[in-house]
C-alpha cells in the first residue's frame, strides 16, 4: 500500500504541476484585470494542438513548440484587445460570459482546423519508464515537473524583482493608483494576457505526449486551473501554484484509493468545501469588502 | 395591462399548430423551445433579477429528469407522483445548497455552481446501477395525466406549451411580488438592501430554490417526452447554453429570456447544416452580445424601437 501511495503522489504532482501552471495564468490575469479568464484552458489546448500541427508539417520539435507558444501568445493578446478591453468596467457576470464565449469560439476554431480526432506529440526523450524506488515515472513527467519549476521560478522572480513585474503587481493592488504613478495600465493588461497565454501554451506542449489533445481538451484543464486559483486564494500567484499541486495530488489519491471514475467529482467537492469554509482560499489574504 | 404580452404570447402559441397542422417545426422544435423557455425563465429569476450567476443549472434539470426516469422505470411510480417527488428532492437539494453557496459572490459563486454541476454530472455517469451510466435510461413510459396518456408530437406540444405558459405566468408574478422587489434590491446593492431591512439571504435562497424547481419541472417533462435520458443532456455545455439564453434575450426580462431561449433553439436548428461552425458562431454571438448589447438582444432592440417611436412622436408634435 505505501508503495502505491508513493506512485499516486508522483502522478499527482505531475498533473498538479500542470494545474499549477494553468492556475498561475488565471491569477496573473485576475490580478491585472479582475477578470476570471474561462478561456485559460483553451490556451493550453491551442499550444498543444498547434505544436502537433507544426510538427506534422515538418518543423523540428523545438521550433514547433516555440512557434506554437508565440502563436498562442498572439491569441491571448487578441483576446485582450477585442473581447476584454471593449468591455472594461462591465459587471462580473458579463466578463464571465465574455470569456466563456471566447473559450467556445476558440474551441470552434480548433474544431475547424484540426477536426474532432485526438492528437499526440512524441515524448521529448523517449518512452522508457524510469524507476524511482517502487514508483515508475515517464521521462515526460520530468519535463513537465522541470518546466513547471522553471516557469514558476521565472514568474516569481519577474513579479518580485523586475520593475515591469512590480508594475504588474501594483496594478493588481490598485489600478487607479498605479495609473497615477505613471504605470501604463493598458500595457500591463496586455502583458498579463500574453504571459498567461504563453504559460498555458507551454503547459499544453509539455503534457501533450502524456495525455493526448483534442479540441475539447482545454475545458477540464481550464476548470482545474480555475479551481487551483480559487483554492490558493484568487489573485495570489504562488497560492495558485500551491493550490494546483494540492488539487493534483488529491485527485490522484482519490482516483487510486476511491474510484477513478469519481476523480473529477472528488476534486470539485474539495473545491466546494474550501469555498464553503474558507472562501478566500487556503493561502489567500483576508480582505474587507468595500461597499 | 401588465399581462398583455402574456396573452399575445399565449395566442401565438395556440395558433401555430392550427395554422401549420402536423408541422415538424412547430410541434417538435416548438416543444423543445418550450422546455428551454421554462429553463431560461427560471434561470433568469436568479441571474437577471437577483444578479447571481449559476453555471450549474443543468444539474437541476438533470435531477428532475432522472428522478422521473428512475421512479417510473425502476419503481413503476405514476408519472405525476414521480414528478412531484423529483420536484421535492430537487427543491430540498437546492435549499440545502443555497445558504452556503449564495454567501459567495461573483467568481466564487461561478466556481461553486460550476463544481456542483460537474459533481452531479459525474454521479449521473458513474452511478450506473441507478442511472444506467453513460448509456442512459430508456423506456420511460408516457406521462399519464389523470387517465389521459400524452402521446404523439402534437399532444406533447400542447402539454409543454401549457407548462411553458404556466412558467411564464408564475415568473411574471414572482417578479412583481415582494420577493421580486427584494431581489431587485439585492441586485442593485446587496448592502443597501440589507440596510433597508430586506432579508437578503432569505430572498436569495427563495429565488435559488424557485429557479431549481423550474428546471426540475422542465427535466421531468423532458424525460417523459423523450422517453430516454442520458447524462449528455445535463452537462456543463448545457449549463452554459442556458446562461446564453438568458443573456441573449435580455437579463431581468421574462419575455427577453423566453425570446432568448426560442432564438437559441432555432439557431441550433438552423446551424445543423453547418455543424462544424456551430461552436464558432455560438461563441462569437455570446461575446458580441455581451460586449455590444450587455442588456441583451431583445431588451436592447425593444429599447431602441421605443426610442425611435418616442422620437417620431415628438417629431410629429413639433410639425
Amino acid at each position: 500500500m505505501p508503495e502505491q501511495i508513493f506512485q499516486f503522489l508522483v502522478t499527482g504532482i505531475t498533473v498538479g504541476s500542470l494545474y499549477a501552471l494553468v492556475g498561475l495564468g488565471f491569477a496573473l490575469i485576475y490580478n491585472a484585470s479582475d477578470v476570471v479568464n474561462f478561456a485559460q484552458g483553451e490556451f493550453v489546448m491551442l499550444g498543444a494542438m498547434s505544436a502537433i500541427a507544426l510538427l506534422n508539417a515538418g518543423l523540428p520539435l523545438p521550433l514547433a513548440a516555440l512557434v506554437a507558444t508565440l502563436a498562442t501568445i498572439g491569441v491571448g493578446l487578441l483576446l485582450e484587445r477585442f473581447a476584454i478591453e471593449p468591455a472594461a468596467g462591465a459587471p462580473v457576470v458579463a466578463t464571465i460570459i465574455i470569456t466563456i464565449g471566447a473559450a467556445i469560439f476558440l474551441r470552434g476554431v480548433a474544431l475547424l482546423l484540426w477536426g474532432k480526432d485526438f492528437h499526440s506529440l512524441p515524448a521529448f526523450s523517449g518512452d522508457a519508464p524510469l524507476h524511482l524506488g517502487s514508483a515508475t515515472l515517464l521521462p515526460q513527467s520530468l519535463w513537465v515537473l522541470g518546466g513547471a519549476v522553471l516557469l514558476v521560478t521565472l514568474v516569481h522572480a519577474f513579479l518580485n524583482h523586475t520593475l515591469l513585474g512590480k508594475a504588474l503587481l501594483a496594478c493588481s493592488f490598485n489600478r487607479a493608483a498605479a495609473q497615477l504613478v505613471g504605470i501604463n495600465v493598458r500595457v500591463m493588461l496586455r502583458l498579463a494576457y500574453g504571459l498567461s497565454a504563453g504559460l498555458g501554451a507551454i503547459a499544453g506542449i509539455l503534457i501533450a505526449p502524456i495525455t493526448f489533445s483534442s479540441y475539447e481538451a482545454g475545458i477540464m484543464l481550464g476548470l482545474k486551473g480555475f479551481s487551483a486559483a480559487i483554492v490558493g486564494g484568487i489573485g495570489n500567484p504562488m497560492g495558485a501554484v500551491a493550490g494546483g499541486l494540492l488539487l493534483g495530488v488529491l485527485e490522484a489519491l482519490g482516483a487510486g484509493l476511491i474510484s477513478s471514475g469519481y476523480k473529477d467529482a472528488i476534486a470539485f467537492l474539495f473545491v466546494l468545501m474550501v469555498l464553503f469554509f474558507e472562501p478566500t482560499g487556503l493561502f489567500g489574504h483576508k480582505a474587507a469588502e468595500r461597499v | 395591462m401588465r399581462l398583455t404580452g402574456f396573452y399575445v404570447f399565449a395566442a401565438v402559441v395556440a395558433l401555430l399548430p392550427v395554422l401549420f397542422p402536423n408541422n415538424y417545426f412547430v410541434t417538435v422544435i416548438g416543444a423543445s423551445a418550450g422546455l428551454h423557455v421554462i429553463l431560461a425563465v427560471g434561470l433568469n429569476l436568479l441571474i437577471g433579477y437577483a444578479g447571481q450567476i449559476s453555471l450549474g443549472h443543468a444539474a437541476f434539470f438533470g435531477l428532475g429528469a432522472y428522478a422521473s426516469a428512475i421512479l417510473t422505470t425502476r419503481f413503476a411510480w405514476p408519472g405525476l407522483l414521480a414528478m412531484a417527488a423529483g420536484l421535492l428532492m430537487t427543491g430540498l437539494i437546492a435549499w440545502l445548497l443555497a445558504r452556503p453557496i449564495l454567501r459567495l459572490r461573483g467568481h466564487y459563486l461561478a466556481m461553486a455552481t460550476l463544481g456542483f454541476g460537474i459533481i452531479i454530472h459525474v454521479i449521473l455517469v458513474q452511478a450506473t446501477r441507478w442511472t444506467g451510466g453513460p448509456d442512459g435510461l430508456a423506456g420511460i413510459p408516457p406521462l399519464n395525466l389523470l387517465g389521459w396518456s400524452v402521446d404523439g408530437d402534437t399532444q406533447w406540444y400542447g402539454v409543454i406549451m401549457a407548462a411553458m405558459l404556466l412558467a411564464i405566468w408564475l415568473a411574471l408574478n414572482i417578479v412583481d411580488s415582494r420577493i421580486g422587489r427584494a431581489l431587485r434590491a439585492v441586485r442593485s446593492s446587496e448592502f443597501a438592501a440589507r440596510m433597508m431591512g430586506v432579508d437578503t439571504a432569505r430572498a436569495k435562497t427563495q429565488v435559488f430554490v424557485i429557479s431549481a424547481l423550474f428546471a426540475a419541472f422542465a427535466g421531468s417533462l423532458f424525460a417523459h417526452q423523450q422517453a430516454f435520458v442520458s447524462p449528455d443532456s445535463f452537462n456543463l455545455t448545457i449549463s452554459v447554453e442556458l446562461v446564453t439564453m438568458v443573456v441573449l434575450g435580455g437579463m431581468a426580462s421574462t419575455f427577453g429570456a423566453a425570446c432568448g431561449a426560442i432564438a437559441l433553439t432555432l439557431l441550433h436548428q438552423g446551424l445543423v447544416v453547418f455543424e462544424d461552425y456551430e461552436m464558432l458562431i455560438h461563441g462569437a454571438l455570446l461575446m458580441a452580445v455581451m460586449i455590444f448589447m450587455p442588456q441583451g438582444l431583445f431588451v436592447g432592440l425593444s429599447q431602441w424601437v421605443r426610442r425611435v417611436w418616442a422620437l417620431a412622436a415628438s417629431h410629429r408634435r413639433i410639425s
